[in-house]
């Protein structure tokens, strides 16, 4: 047995930690004390708490909750199948046994994991930047009305297929299992940097107007087989992969042919943040493709089945393709829409040649590879 | 073996899960068993002496009840199983630190709140403890789920609440939600004085009639003691319940609540 005195610290003053200290090393803990309420405390706390009280001694019985505890896994490395018992509880946490199983589907390390996940989410944590000063929204614009309108088409174009991007991965992070805490971090933070894209695009477009382009069904019908995709490695690699690697050049693009600084900004912030999205697609299906040969097969078809889905749609709006034009060539006149309707047609190879490149990265052979870009949607992303 | 049907009242939506996994323990070891919910005590004591239910999870005013309404059609009642969080209980009259009460007797004519009008632990046995020694108090009652004896802590709450608001000079609860409400922010350390301490009363207990499934009440029994809180499937319903094990019923802790239900509940019993 030994003594405890709380001298006047209360037990509704945390002097229960005390008594509970002494009770870790001894069975038997005589307390002492000045608090007011300590005669009536005491004895109620160790009903609660299962202790024998009598005379101001405790008893301890073992009423241990860790009893059939197990380690969720390890701190540094995900375990290939985490249970759905572990749930959120950290990885490496000791989890009390009988918590409630959550549905976890997408809990196969294999399906999902990339090792460069933590130095991503690292990179994009230090890269946050805020819409509201990263931009020069009042840098000054002499570019023409019909230049501006396209510039408000592209942004239109620009803000749905980025709502995608923000909607489809997120719709996995709601049932990815949080094990894989980087991946589930970076996933979050891709939202994050999509949101900002949507307020940027957005803020954008209408800094001189007060309406908006068109959203085509074509694009829309796109964007669906993206949103509708039930597998998580297939809408990666359709949306990251293909989408987002295209996207990059588009960014670039605008980045490069906008007529104004604000412009430009907004596409060369959101391309910082999309190279990092396509990296991780890419590090993950790669490890992914590495583990399952069977994978790239079923990537392949993929492809194909959105192909035949979306070969009854008007492919990239005209009014999108058309605003690129103009932006690429910056006037009306005919040499310069020359210009700007080659510069487009260079974009569209561009992408071409990044999709099959990032697709041979994958483990498609170059042939395949070529085959496969040019069944990729007409819309972009 | 014959399903055994246990009676419990629903003071809270916990309820449910608790004896469903209860009946799903049970029936994994071989006792059929199944549970009725009342709304009330008085139901659930009048179901048991027709017969609808074999046990019933009684609070102590409920087993004083059912004791005495089974004696007077000459039958004969048991507490068979109780927590290990029912025995020795007391309960505590709450007043305001710098309130100028210092004895029982400063009480004398001053509001005290209570619980339910038919909480053991909120009201009546706090009210007849003062009133035992002698002292006239104002009862203020806090009526959260009549019926239900107190068992949600709801009107033990209010009854604190209107204590630190100054809308009554004390107020009455069990021992351990004096702790349980420092815990949560409602009573500061030092802003109220424990001025009264009641005696020692047992609260809950399963209940039997004479008649009851001898076997089936028997496993119920051994089921009981055998649950361990090590065991990760029984410890969330433990935890729910209350209690770190369960003990054999005992009658020794009811007689502050039967001299308390003589003088407030009054002929409650005779109208039966």
């Amino acid at each position: 047995m030994i003594d405890v005195d709380l001298g006047d610290l209360g037990l509704d003053e945390g002097g229960h930690l005390l008594v509970q200290r002494a009770l870790t090393a001894s069975p038997q803990v005589r307390v002492r004390g000045t608090a007011p309420t300590l005669a009536v405390d005491l004895p109620a706390w160790c009903r609660v708490r299962g202790y024998a009280y009598v005379d101001n001694v405790i008893a301890r019985v073992n009423v241990d909750r860790t009893h059939g505890a197990e380690r969720a896994g390890s701190i540094e490395t995900a375990v290939e199948l985490p249970p759905a018992r572990w749930g959120l509880a950290a990885r490496g946490a000791l989890v009390e046994a009988g918590a409630p199983s959550l549905d976890l589907p997408l809990a196969e390390k294999r399906e999902l994991w990339a090792d460069e996940a933590a130095r991503l989410y690292a990179q994009a944590a230090a890269a946050q930047w805020d819409p509201a000063t990263a931009i020069p929204w009042t840098a000054p614009s002499e570019h023409p009305p019909e230049i501006e309108d396209a510039i408000v088409q592209i942004m239109t174009y620009l803000i749905e297929n980025e709502t995608a991007a923000l909607l489809v991965p997120v719709r996995f992070l709601g049932r990815l299992h949080p094990h894989f805490r980087e991946v589930m971090q970076l996933l979050a933070i891709q939202a994050a940097d999509e949101a900002r894209h949507i307020e940027v695009f957005t803020r954008r477009a209408t800094l001189h107007r007060d309406v908006l382009g068109l959203s085509t069904a074509g694009g829309q019908a796109s964007l669906a087989t993206l949103f509708d995709e039930p597998d998580f490695a297939v809408a990666s690699f359709l949306l990251a992969v293909l989408g987002e690697g295209s996207f990059l050049a588009l960014l670039w693009f605008i980045r490069d042919h906008a007529p104004d600084a604000c412009t430009r900004e907004v596409a060369r912030f959101a391309a910082q943040d999309e190279a990092r999205h396509v990296a991780f697609g890419l590090a993950h299906l790669a490890r992914h493709a590495a583990l399952d040969p069977s994978l790239l097969g079923r990537l392949a078809a993929a492809i194909e089945r959105r192909h035949a889905a979306l070969a009854s749609t008007a492919g990239l709006n005209a009014l999108v393709f058309d605003a690129l034009v103009l932006l690429a060539a910056g006037s009306w006149e005919p040499a310069d829409l020359r210009r700007g309707h080659a510069a487009v047609v260079e974009l569209v190879r561009e992408m071409d040649a990044g999709r099959r490149t990032r697709l041979v990265r994958l483990g498609f052979d170059a042939t395949t590879a070529e085959r496969l870009s040019s069944l990729h949607t007409r819309n972009f992303m | 073996m014959k399903e055994l049907v246990l009676g419990a009242v629903a003071y809270d939506a916990k309820v449910v899960p608790i004896w469903d996994g209860f009946r799903e323990w049970f029936a994994q070891r071989g006792l059929p068993f199944d549970y009725v919910l009342f709304t009330n005590y008085e139901r659930q004591v009048e179901a048991h002496l027709r017969g609808d239910i074999d046990v019933a999870w009684n609070s102590p005013l409920a087993w004083l009840e059912a004791r005495d309404l089974a004696a007077k059609h000459r039958r004969r009642a048991d507490a068979i199983v109780m927590r290990d969080t029912d025995r020795d209980l007391t309960s505590v009259v709450l007043v305001r630190a710098d309130s100028a009460i210092r004895t029982l007797a400063d009480l004398g004519g001053k509001r005290v709140g209570v619980g339910a009008a038919d909480s053991p632990q909120a009201t009546l046995i706090p009210l007849a403890s003062i009133a035992e020694a002698g002292i006239n108090v104002d009862a203020v009652k806090h009526d959260v789920l009549v019926g239900k004896h107190g068992d949600h802590v709801g009107g033990e709450r209010l009854a604190v609440k209107a204590l630190l608001a100054g809308e009554v000079d004390a107020a009455c609860l069990i021992d351990g939600n004096r702790l349980a409400f420092a815990n949560e922010g409602l009573l500061a350390p030092n802003a109220t004085r424990v001025l009264y301490q009641t005696g020692a009363y047992d609260h809950c207990n399963m209940t039997v009639l004479d008649g009851a499934p001898v076997v089936a009440i028997e496993r119920f029994r051994e089921l009981l003691f055998a649950m361990d809180y090590a065991d990760p499937a029984v410890r969330p319903l433990l935890d729910m319940e209350g209690l770190k094990r369960w003990l054999p019923g005992r009658t020794s802790g009811y007689a502050l609540l039967e001299r308390a239900a003589a003088s407030f509940v009054g002929g409650w019993i005779a109208s039966r």
